[in-house]
């Protein structure tokens, strides 16, 4: 489909980074490899490689975000670009100008490339499919579809925990439907050949053919279907989902989802706990949890620079990253 | 109108008769004059060699968008007739939502007047159900109809309560006018902006379940029981509703139902890649859903297809999927797609064309759709041999928004007459 072309060139290197989807496991190896070797930079007094010395990136964040946004700032800096940072809701849409304008415009001032938030499912797939030759589109995040860069710093984090995918068994909890960070993170899970990946939260917060469509077990009992995880991945609950018609309070769902230190005894006993951020504290996790022994977090977040500055530079100058295999 | 045609050799094809059989066709005075023999004195000054070819009535679609008044950025009455006569449409019946809202004899009359000046097609307008299309108040159903308005209906947009919907069919049956409905449940749909499915789940696209069609009709379908208003179902997109319907019409409750040609072949499939030209409204939907609308074509309970034409500028189709307006350009397609079931073997050649020109001239209830002496020269002429390409640069529409670029079809229209004027002829 057209997702892969649009994300790969000829020779299929990385052109665009939109979403996992289309992307083998090879690919997503080499991705992981790549940001091995960056993470070392971070260790350095000089946290700096030339490796996009002289070329331009803008983010561009329809959305608000600190945490993306900053993680991609830093592992632009660190490879050495010039980044202009695009505060878009307070200054192009307000005038009305479109998505597309803006982009002709930013290219216009010889933009290399651009990473992308905004609020609408498929944005990054309709950015890169009208960009210009040579010019790179990196999702940062797109509606509910897609969070890929998410995705891999999260697959760079359980591959430094558990060494292999394969045996994994891996339950994501919370709101699927309305998670772009979930349908990447299965994604990817399935691509490098997980055992078994689980969604588990209430009727109300799980796609209708999440099973057909995903490729997961659904469970709607947390205790069932955390028994003998590998790996626990809370999603961030949005506050606004919290009291309506999706969910009746942030008590309840705590009661019946929320993962706590006795829940946490079900799973494998070197469970690894994570959470894209930022964390609701006792809406979805006991604090003890988060900050408890099986916690990755804040791993989580400084692997995020090095994923991206691999992401990054593999989509830059797809034929000088990254390894052929 | 003192231009007279003589259609020669034509394989004549009219759903009320009971074979076809080839003659000759004479016009004269925006009328057929005569079928067969030359009438006597009758000399036509323009004579055209139909042999091999199939005529036809001229297509009724029963759901076209000309975006005139209020949009003419999209498409104008003479834009939209041209490509109506192009595709071998010779009336077009438009909904109310145009801007103004088509609901005061005054606003039908402005349009019944630009289309009688310019337009390549007969325009009819159908008239607001409620004022504004608010969902609040009754237009005036009476004078509506009064100034050529051939049904009402409230569009896409929500009646307040059902306590108004009834009392508004209720109304519209006074005075027999139909009641055109396009079922949508506006809290189900939410903001969804494809069929609730795998693909939708996977592309994190919103959802439009297809609850928000079938509530819709379910409720409608009990009101029509009771108001006696005769309902006609626009653009069904799913299975379930076909099933309905079939239900309903067996226990003798007045309701018809048509289908947009697109919702026959593409599937949500086709949105995979975040196509925004599968950008509809209603979305479309399973394999499943598709395979039983075209059950619900074949069998009967669906006794009309349509266009569900809604050209736009390129701009509303140049956005991230979600942002994108709903809709294709369709009048070009209609008749191709319709024969393209003929060469699938699901209908006959004889129930496509009776799909196209009396099914929705018995919905409307107009009094054409058919090839007699005496009527309005609405024809259309086919040659079925005809393999062509479709490409959306050359559409005469000026929305080029179409999934069907490049698609190879099979039969084409060479002629379309309306009131005996040639309004296409394809070189």
């Amino acid at each position: 489909m057209s997702a892969v072309n649009l994300q790969l060139d000829e020779n299929n290197k990385l052109r665009h980074f939109l979403s996992i989807e289309g992307l083998n496991r090879d690919l997503l190896l080499r991705i992981l490899d790549s940001s091995e070797s960056f993470i070392n930079i971070t260790d350095r007094s000089v946290k700096k490689v030339p490796a996009l010395r002289g070329k331009v990136i803008a983010n561009l964040f329809f959305e608000n975000s600190t945490r993306t946004r900053t993680t991609f700032e830093l592992a632009a800096k660190r490879l050495s670009a010039d980044v202009l940072n695009l505060n878009i809701s307070t200054s192009a849409t307000t005038k009305g100008e479109t998505l597309l304008d803006t982009l002709r415009n930013l290219e216009a001032m010889d933009v290399d490339m651009f990473v992308m938030r905004h609020g609408d499912s498929g944005a990054a797939h309709f950015l890169a499919s009208h960009a210009n030759p040579g010019v790179s589109i990196i999702n940062a995040g797109d509606g509910q579809h897609s969070h890929p860069t998410q995705a891999m710093l999260d697959m760079y984090t359980i591959r430094s925990v558990k060494g292999d995918f394969t045996p994994l068994r891996v339950a994501i909890v919370g709101d699927i439907l309305h998670s772009r960070v979930a349908r990447s993170q299965i994604m990817a899970l399935n691509t490098l050949g997980v055992s078994e990946v689980r969604v588990i939260a209430p009727r109300t917060l799980i796609p209708s053919y999440a099973r057909e469509s995903l490729g997961v077990h659904v469970y709607h009992d947390m205790d069932e279907g955390i028994r003998d995880v590998d790996v626990i991945i809370m999603l961030r609950l949005q506050k606004e989902r919290m009291s309506g018609a999706l969910l009746p309070s942030e008590h309840e769902y705590f009661q019946c989802f929320g993962l706590t230190e006795e829940r946490l005894q079900l799973a494998a006993d070197d469970v690894t706990v994570m959470h894209p951020g930022p964390i609701n504290r006792g809406v979805e996790m006991a604090t003890a949890v988060a900050d408890g022994q099986h916690s990755v977090i804040l791993q989580q977040v400084t692997y995020g620079i090095a994923v991206r500055m691999a992401i990054l530079s593999m989509a830059m100058q797809p034929s000088s990253a990254g390894r052929e295999t | 109108m003192s231009s007279t045609t003589s259609i020669l050799h034509a394989r004549l094809h009219d759903p009320s008769a009971d074979a076809e059989r080839v003659t000759d066709i004479h016009l004269s005075e925006g009328k057929i004059v005569a079928i067969g023999d030359t009438p006597a004195g009758f000399s036509a000054t323009q004579q055209i060699d139909a042999a091999g070819q199939y005529l036809i009535p001229g297509i009724i679609d029963l759901n076209t968008r000309l975006r005139e008044p209020g949009q003419e950025q999209k498409g104008t009455i003479i834009s939209e007739t041209t490509a109506a006569a192009r595709g071998g449409v010779t009336t077009v019946i438009c909904p109310p939502d145009t801007d103004p809202v088509i609901d005061t004899p005054a606003v039908a009359e402005l349009i019944r007047r630009r289309a009688k000046q310019s337009a390549q097609a007969r325009v009819l307008s159908v008239g607001a159900l409620t004022r504004g299309l608010a969902g609040e108040q009754l237009t005036e159903m009476a004078a509506l109809k009064s100034s050529g308005c051939i049904a009402v209906s409230n569009a896409r947009l929500p009646v307040h309560s059902n306590l108004i919907l009834i009392r508004a069919l209720e109304y519209a049956a006074t005075w027999g006018i139909p009641v055109f409905v396009n079922p949508l449940d506006h809290a189900l749909n939410n903001s969804g902006c494809a069929h609730d499915g795998r693909v939708a789940n996977r592309l994190g696209l919103p959802g439009t379940p297809c609850s928000a069609e079938t509530v819709a009709v379910a409720t409608m379908l009990e009101l029509a029981h009771e108001s006696g208003a005769h309902i006609h179902f626009q653009q069904i997109s799913t299975g379930r509703a076909v099933e309905m319907l079939h239900e309903a019409q067996l226990k003798g409750i007045h309701v018809t139902a048509d289908v947009a040609a697109h919702q026959l072949h593409l599937t949500e499939m086709d949105v995979d890649g975040f196509d925004s030209n599968c950008h509809l409204l209603p979305p479309l939907r399973t394999l499943a859903d598709r395979d039983a609308l075209r059950q619900g074509v074949a069998e009967g309970v669906i006794s009309a297809i349509c266009s569900g034409h809604e050209p736009h500028e390129a701009d509303a189709k140049l956005a991230p999927f979600p942002a994108t307006e709903p809709g294709i350009s369709a009048l070009e397609t209609l008749l191709p797609l319709t024969l393209r079931l003929v060469d699938e073997k699901l209908i006959d050649l004889r129930r496509a064309i009776a799909l196209l020109t009396s099914g929705p001239a018995e919905i409307a209830e107009l009094d054409s759709g058919r090839v007699t002496v005496g009527a309005d020269a609405d024809l259309c002429l086919i040659d079925l041999d005809r393999e062509w390409q479709f490409a959306a640069e050359n559409m005469l529409s000026a929305g080029h928004n179409t999934p069907f670029d490049g698609w190879e079809f099979h039969g084409q229209v060479t002629h379309t007459f309306f009131e005996g004027r040639l309004t296409w002829a394809e070189t």
